[in-house]
């Protein structure tokens, strides 16, 4: 705990944009905490708020949904149908007695290297702050 | 259920921070893992091979490789699957380097990451299923976009190779940026005279319909079956009846009163036009923004033009159309803007008549330009000419990129001024001299050799221009102030003010400076990450006239394979419904954006059209039942995935 506290962040990032994003990330070797790993999905309109559930179930800390800017959805609306739906989802967390804000969404376009990495180094301190996640845990039974 | 786990050290690029050996050794005893291993290069010949044997003589059923990014080299191990008699959607990718290796420093956490993050793809991998790609048929035909000279090479190119090419411009002429220059640099060919063939093979090919004053309106579909609405904008000429005599354009009552964008606003026009007398087609357009009689319904008794018109090809009643057509590619060549000089107001530009940019100056400089190929400012021919480069280029307030053709020009167009007034003096300021092209640096130094000077200047040395009576006084750092009659600024190229909305119209991506943006920098410099869809010229980035025509061939031959191929495979990830578990709430009905999915009267439940389908999977994270599940990104195989990450 305290200082020590290494947060456990799960990603989902749009193969179009943020998930091309994190790859310029790497081609211009910008670097940021080790504490996301990514879940590659089509679109962020594909991450169903269980996702994000079953991550905190599971043991993450926080989860980060990564969509491309409103208006450049490759599937035309994707991105504003996770907007909604993950803000639904984080009235749902609070009322369990979750914070919402270890649930982020962000816009990352393939053109934004730099802009991914801040993110990144943004959540995870974010994410450190509000400690680990203790509520809910469960085994996975998939 | 035995899974293959190979992870690639990628020379040192991903060894060097993660320990791929201690990786091996932490992966090896996970659930069904019957082999890891990790080598140099798992995308080389012999690394593809590792995987292979294993395939055959383990008898893996699943692989899974950490190297780079699933956005590089998936294809190329789906494939080795394929080889080896599997599924290749048996394959599943963990990207070690560029999201990894190369942006953690710290060797422990970056192992453990790597780790991690393979413990969540062989989670994923137990619920992998097999797919088949679609094949689907090409509609033999391509769309280029933008008519420069970039555009024309693509759709020559194309046409040449025996299919139908759609050539959109949406100027009333084709030749874009070319056509207005004067000579071209190292060689001082003319402009037109090399250009203006070509255009006219375009317009006369067989294989080419040419659709000029017309723009994209949107684009539906995928690779071989894009559906393409162009808007055909109104001349107020009947194409087919007007010969281009140019009598309607002498007898306007604005003859010779409106600006003229062709010769940068420094000549003139009439209502009626043609943007330069070689144009292709040529055929006459009403501007209207200008015509008296569009703008205000009447036009003195009657409009002159049509009266001038003895093939009576005017008609005010033309409206706009919309074409449909069907293509199988698109080759996007739509070119670029001139940096605003107003942007950076110590150059006095738009403020200050002596001071003009590059573009404008080849229209003065042109034999078929405002002044005849006379160069004068207020009438007068100038005799101190100072040049300055990097006007919005290589200036991280404006564009931080370098424009590739300035040096070039500049060098060229103090040429031209040497040629035509040898008395004259003549300056050029400069940063750095970036002759790197075939022939350029013989050129700089034929220049540098006809008494012009050069003045360094750093990037951030200011300089400034004041208005001294008739002349403008140059101020720069480090250097004797000059009185010059004509300063000459060589703007940078932008990208088009209005790419972003036709980015979208394609759903291509842009890159951080606003060009296009290409798949691969290296490796697939032509292709978009949209199958089906490529760039040629200066959309792309700045370019010279030989790159951009080099990348025009590059992306004609891109274009042309699917079309010779006659059908693709396209993606087997798509939506799929469990018709038991449907209940036919038709929630997901609306949120799909192309209509793949229709609610079946006679059973009361969704069906998915597999074709129209795209895979988003917008849909599958609405339903409330279930019952629609993603192939390839299934609740089950990411819920595992999410568990083998979360631990």
């Amino acid at each position: 705990m305290g200082e020590k506290f290494e947060p456990n962040i799960i990603g989902f990032l749009c193969n179009w944009c943020s998930y091309a994003g994190a790859d310029l990330a790497g081609t211009s070797r910008i670097q940021y905490p080790p504490n996301l790993k990514v879940i590659r999905v089509m679109c962020s309109g594909r991450v169903n708020p269980i996702f994000v559930i079953n991550a905190l179930q599971q043991g993450a800390d926080g989860v980060l949904i990564g969509g491309c800017h409103p208006g450049d959805c490759h599937y035309e609306r994707g991105n504003y149908l996770a907007r909604r739906r993950m803000a639904v989802l984080k009235k749902l967390l609070e009322y369990t007695g979750i914070d919402p804000n270890r649930v982020r969404m962000t816009w990352v376009s393939a053109a934004e290297g730099v802009k991914f990495a801040e993110v990144v180094k943004e959540v995870t301190e974010d994410i450190r702050k509000l400690g680990p996640m203790q509520h809910f845990k469960r085994e996975n039974k998939w | 259920m035995k899974i293959g786990i190979y992870v690639c050290q990628c020379g040192i690029n991903i060894a060097h921070t993660v320990d791929t050996e201690r990786v091996v050794e932490l992966v090896k005893n996970l659930p069904n893992v019957e082999v890891a291993r990790d080598y140099k290069y798992m995308c080389s010949d012999p690394g593809q091979e590792l995987i292979k044997k294993d395939i055959k003589e383990l008898k893996l059923d699943r692989v899974i490789v950490a190297s780079c990014s699933p956005r590089m080299h998936e294809p190329t191990f789906r494939k080795v699957l394929e080889e080896s008699g599997l599924n290749p959607y048996f394959f599943e990718m963990v990207n070690l380097r560029e999201q990894c290796s190369w942006v953690h420093e710290d060797k422990e956490q970056a192992t453990l990451k790597a780790v991690g993050l393979i413990e969540g793809a062989v989670a994923r991998a137990t619920f992998l299923e097999p797919l088949e790609k679609k094949e689907v048929s090409v509609i033999p035909k391509a769309l280029v976009v933008g008519g420069g000279i970039a555009g024309i090479q693509a759709a020559l190119e194309i046409a040449e190779k025996g299919f139908k090419v759609y050539l959109v411009e949406r100027s009333p002429s084709i030749g874009g940026r070319m056509a207005q220059l004067d000579k071209t640099f190292p060689t001082l060919d003319c402009s037109a005279c090399i250009l203006t063939p070509k255009m006219v093979d375009a317009a006369s090919h067989p294989n080419i319909e040419l659709l000029t004053y017309s723009e994209i309106e949107s684009v539906d579909g995928y690779i071989g079956n894009f559906k393409v609405k162009i808007r055909k904008k109104p001349r107020y000429v009947n194409e087919d009846i007007c010969v281009g005599c140019g009598a309607c354009a002498e007898a306007c009552r604005l003859h010779e009163r409106v600006l003229s964008e062709f010769d940068m606003n420094l000549g003139k026009r009439s209502a009626i036009y043609v943007p330069f007398p070689q144009a292709v087609p040529l055929r006459y357009t009403i501007d209207p923004t200008k015509c008296i009689y569009l703008k205000t319904g009447k036009c003195g008794d009657h409009p002159l033009c049509m009266e001038a018109c003895d093939r009576e090809a005017i008609d005010f009643n033309q409206k706009e159309e919309i074409i449909d057509i069907e293509v199988g590619t698109i080759v996007v060549a739509t070119g670029y803007d001139l940096f605003d000089a107003k942007l950076k107001p110590e150059y006095g530009y738009g403020k200050f008549e002596n001071v003009i940019t590059g573009l404008e100056f080849e229209r003065l400089v042109s034999a078929s330009g405002p002044t005849s190929g006379h160069i004068e400012i207020n009438g007068k021919e100038p005799k101190k000419v100072v040049f300055i480069q990097c006007v919005g280029s290589r200036d991280k307030e404006t564009n931080e990129y370098c424009s590739r053709v300035c040096c070039m020009y500049t060098a060229k167009q103090a040429h031209m001024v040497k040629e035509k007034i040898p008395s004259s003096e003549l300056i050029i300021y400069y940063t750095d001299v970036r002759a790197f092209g075939k022939g350029f640096e013989e050129f700089y130094n034929r220049v540098q050799g006809e008494g012009v000077t050069y003045r360094r200047r750093e990037l951030n040395d200011p300089i400034q221009i004041n208005k001294i009576g008739e002349k403008v006084v140059v101020k720069a750092e480090g250097h004797p102030d000059v009185e010059a009659d004509l300063v000459v600024l060589a703007t940078a190229i932008v990208p088009r003010i209005d790419s972003k909305d036709l980015v979208r119209v394609l759903n291509i991506n842009q890159s951080a400076d606003g060009f296009m943006l290409e798949a691969h920098p290296k490796l697939r410099p032509v292709d978009t990450f949209t199958d089906g869809i490529y760039l040629a010229g200066c959309c792309q980035g700045p370019k010279d006239i030989p790159d951009a025509v080099a990348q025009a061939s590059g992306a004609a031959v891109r274009a042309s394979e699917p079309l010779a191929a006659g059908k693709v495979l396209v993606e087997a990830i798509s939506a799929n419904i469990d018709d038991d578990l449907c209940s036919g709430c038709r929630i997901c009905e609306d949120l799909c954006a192309y209509s793949a999915l229709e609610f079946d009267e006679k059973d009361k439940i969704m069906r998915v059209n597999d074709v129209m389908c795209k895979g988003c999977g917008s849909c599958a994270s609405a339903c409330p039942t279930g019952a629609i599940s993603m192939r390839h990104f299934d609740i089950k195989q990411i819920l595992a995935q999410i568990r083998g990450l979360a631990k």
